[in-house]
């Protein structure tokens, strides 16, 4: 007989000792090979207010496009300093940040690649499951042919579009989470 | 009460929205969720990525770096974490936080008139084995009252947060203790939708986990869902919202 799932729990709002340690949220070290960006963003619920005490997971492909997980046995390069997860908590203004690379595409099960992008899991106080998303770029050309963003109603897409914010140096994405109202981000179900 | 269920397709994840739980209430998504794509990247997960880079650190009742023991009931937490097929989760990160066993966590915004250990962080992780089995040694925690609803009690918990082999298994909750009487009145707990599925919250007394003159032992396995295969298809007219 198949056992059947433990249900989810919020994580309440003292996960932080738990759960976030320093540097969670920056991916890369000097070595890595990659395009340096900053994500940014914020995190607001059905009120616009901020949520203070929510933490935002990210996973992503390499440069290279590959996943560090033995279920990516696709001979690309994998890159022994860049796991491809970060973790980070939200601040009081629900601000939270990654320091990262630009990920490779990857492919999409027999409809060719996929655009550039991250997935996204927000875990808050009041959520009693995990909510998860992805990030694509607006400045990618290669999101117009994106299987999965293309299945998401048209008026709801830019929901998933990390905007570039005019910054020196490496680009900037912002990438701001609405957890419900007029504005809400899509979210995907497992 | 809202009605509004919970992912996937048993009767185990709670709603978004449930109204017994105020902060649920501006916090739920109300649009229709999509079922969730299935490719590399699903597939895929931090899981067998960080597990490498993590110390051992399961005894909570030591790992505050004082050299002075937690103050409580001692306790052992242990168990399978298992796919949803029965196969044991090799490697998988398991990461706890919880109260002291005066019911107060260690952070700024616990402001619960209860005293702090200074022997206690409230915080542990570790790998599975081979057999997927995790071990934590820590104290019992104790109930707090928060600001829910009039008089409202947390029951004792041990928050759990799993790393599992994908994306779709990632997995937190909370394990509660059985004969419990704030169960009954805990909206966290009671958002889960079935009798069957709360059960699974409670840990087990196991006396062949009890340590001679030291320690209660507990049992409490944890099952992650595997890959149902929800087909990417966009949400119909008038779908439900939840």
């Amino acid at each position: 007989m198949r056992p059947l799932p433990t249900p989810s729990q919020t994580v309440g709002p003292f996960f932080h000792g738990g759960l976030l340690r320093e540097g969670l949220n920056v991916l890369v070290r000097p070595q890595t090979v990659g395009e340096r960006i900053r994500i940014e963003g914020v995190v607001t619920d059905g009120d616009g207010r901020p949520v203070s005490d929510a933490m935002v997971e990210l996973w992503q492909a390499n440069a290279h496009g590959r996943y560090h997980h033995p279920a990516d046995r696709r001979p690309l390069p994998l890159d022994p300093t860049f796991t491809g997860f970060g973790r980070c908590g939200t601040d009081d203004a629900g601000r939270y940040w990654f320091e990262t690379i630009r990920p490779g595409p990857v492919p999409a099960d027999g409809q060719g690649m996929q655009a550039p992008h991250m997935n996204v899991a927000v875990f808050a106080r009041g959520l009693l499951d995990h909510l998860t998303t992805r990030l694509y770029f607006e400045d990618d050309p290669a999101i117009h042919h994106d299987p999965v963003l293309q299945r998401v109603p048209a008026a709801r897409r830019r929901t998933l579009l990390a905007r570039r914010l005019p910054a020196e140096g490496r680009p900037v994405y912002r990438f701001d989470i609405v957890l419900q109202g007029p504005d809400e981000t899509v979210f995907f179900e497992f | 009460m809202t009605t509004v269920t919970g992912r996937g397709r048993h009767a185990t994840f709670p709603p978004y929205l449930y109204e017994a739980y105020r902060a649920t209430v501006r916090r739920a998504p109300l649009g229709p969720l999509l079922p969730g794509p299935r490719t590399l990247s699903e597939v895929t997960g931090p899981g067998p990525a960080v597990s490498a880079l993590t110390a051992e650190d399961s005894d909570l009742t030591r790992n505050a770096g004082t050299g002075g023991e937690a103050i409580g009931e001692r306790i052992i937490v242990t168990g399978r974490v298992l796919d949803d097929e029965g196969n044991p989760v090799p490697h998988t990160l398991v990461e706890i936080w919880q109260a002291n066993a005066a019911g107060r966590y260690r952070h700024r915004r616990d402001q619960h008139h209860a005293p702090l250990d200074p022997n206690f962080l409230g915080f542990g992780r570790c790998l599975t084995d081979a057999q997927g089995v995790y071990r934590f040694v820590t104290v019992r925690p104790g109930a707090y009252p928060w600001d829910n609803h009039e008089n409202a009690w947390r029951p004792a918990h041990i928050h759990f947060s799993l790393l599992g082999p994908t994306w779709a298994s990632r997995l937190v909750t909370q394990m509660f203790f059985p004969g419990d009487p704030l169960l009954e009145q805990d909206p966290i707990f009671n958002a889960v939708p079935t009798d069957d599925a709360r059960e699974r919250l409670i840990a087990r007394y196991a006396h062949d986990v009890t340590e001679p003159a030291w320690a209660l032992g507990f049992r409490f396995d944890i099952v992650l869902r595997g890959p149902e295969a929800t087909p990417f298809e966009p949400p119909e007219a008038g779908a439900p919202w939840r």
